[in-house]
């Protein structure tokens, strides 16, 4: 018996044929999630757009020499993260130096190891830290992140992916995923900490 | 394990990734060191945070621009 929703191999198959319904139905299913990747990785609702159109555009391009090594979601994540960085490489800087990044990184382990009481914002009232300003706090933490450690974070923290799936995707190794993870979410965590530790 | 091991070990630890040893050890660390503790769950309660992001859905209008662009090709 068919099953009643095609896999995304039996969808491609049938684009191989011409079939432009399965193509719709392919862009369907993952329109909402590449937008999404490409929003948290750029904070601007066009140049999201323009990253999901080039994004599909290369996907019906390469079609026919995809092969199947990996899984038609981490390729069509490793075209449209490509072009988020792109992106990104292009336009003015608004992300930290990595050295900078690596100084505000390590800062909370020498406060900690010179006595200072860290503040604990662990428990605050979730109404409270999910308002528009702290929203906006958390969107300009991530535009500060230098790029590759911002891709990795919005992979595997945003968008969930496991952290071989990252690796693929990026073209890292796990352990580089794993390390640059633990530096962008140190960083964000002192951040965040800088906004809710305040109102304590 | 020291405060130092402690900080690098954290996301390992978060994610349930960190060997059994290794997660007993910095377990009997955090129920001496505040720092480490605090680190820890502010680092939980960020992942958290930023999990909990609605998804940004693509406006109707850049779908349409989107399937219109598709259908050219």
């Amino acid at each position: 018996m068919q099953p009643l929703v095609p896999t995304d191999e039996e969808l491609i198959e049938r684009i191989r044929r011409g079939d432009n319904e399965a193509l719709e139905q392919l862009v369907s299913r993952y329109e909402d999630r590449v937008y999404n990747l490409a929003y948290r990785m750029l904070s601007s609702r066009q140049d999201a757009e323009d990253v999901l159109q080039d994004a599909f555009l290369n996907v019906i391009r390469g079609l026919d020499s995809f092969r199947g090594q990996s899984s038609f979601s981490t390729w069509l994540y490793r075209i449209a993260a490509n072009a988020a960085l792109t992106k990104i490489r292009k336009r003015s800087r608004r992300e930290k130096s990595e050295s900078e990044f690596l100084d505000d990184v390590y800062a909370v382990k020498e406060a900690a190891h010179a006595g200072a009481v860290l503040p604990d914002w662990s428990s605050n009232p979730a109404t409270r830290i999910l308002d528009e300003e702290a929203r906006r706090q958390m969107a300009t933490a991530i535009n500060e992140l230098p790029e590759i450690y911002r891709a990795v974070f919005v992979l595997r923290d945003v968008e969930g992916l496991p952290a071989a799936a990252v690796a693929e995707v990026l073209d890292l190794s796990v352990p580089a995923v794993k390390s640059r993870l633990h530096r962008a979410r140190l960083y964000l965590r002192n951040r965040l900490s800088g906004y809710f530790g305040e109102e304590e | 394990m020291d405060c130092q091991e402690i900080f690098e070990a954290l996301s390992e630890y978060i994610d349930q990734e960190l060997a059994q040893a290794k997660c007993r050890e910095l377990e009997r660390h955090l129920t001496t060191c505040h720092n480490c503790r605090v680190v820890i769950d502010t680092m939980r309660r960020t992942v958290a945070l930023y999990h909990s992001i609605p998804c940004e859905r693509l406006p109707d209008e850049a779908r349409l621009r989107l399937h219109k662009v598709i259908k050219l090709k």
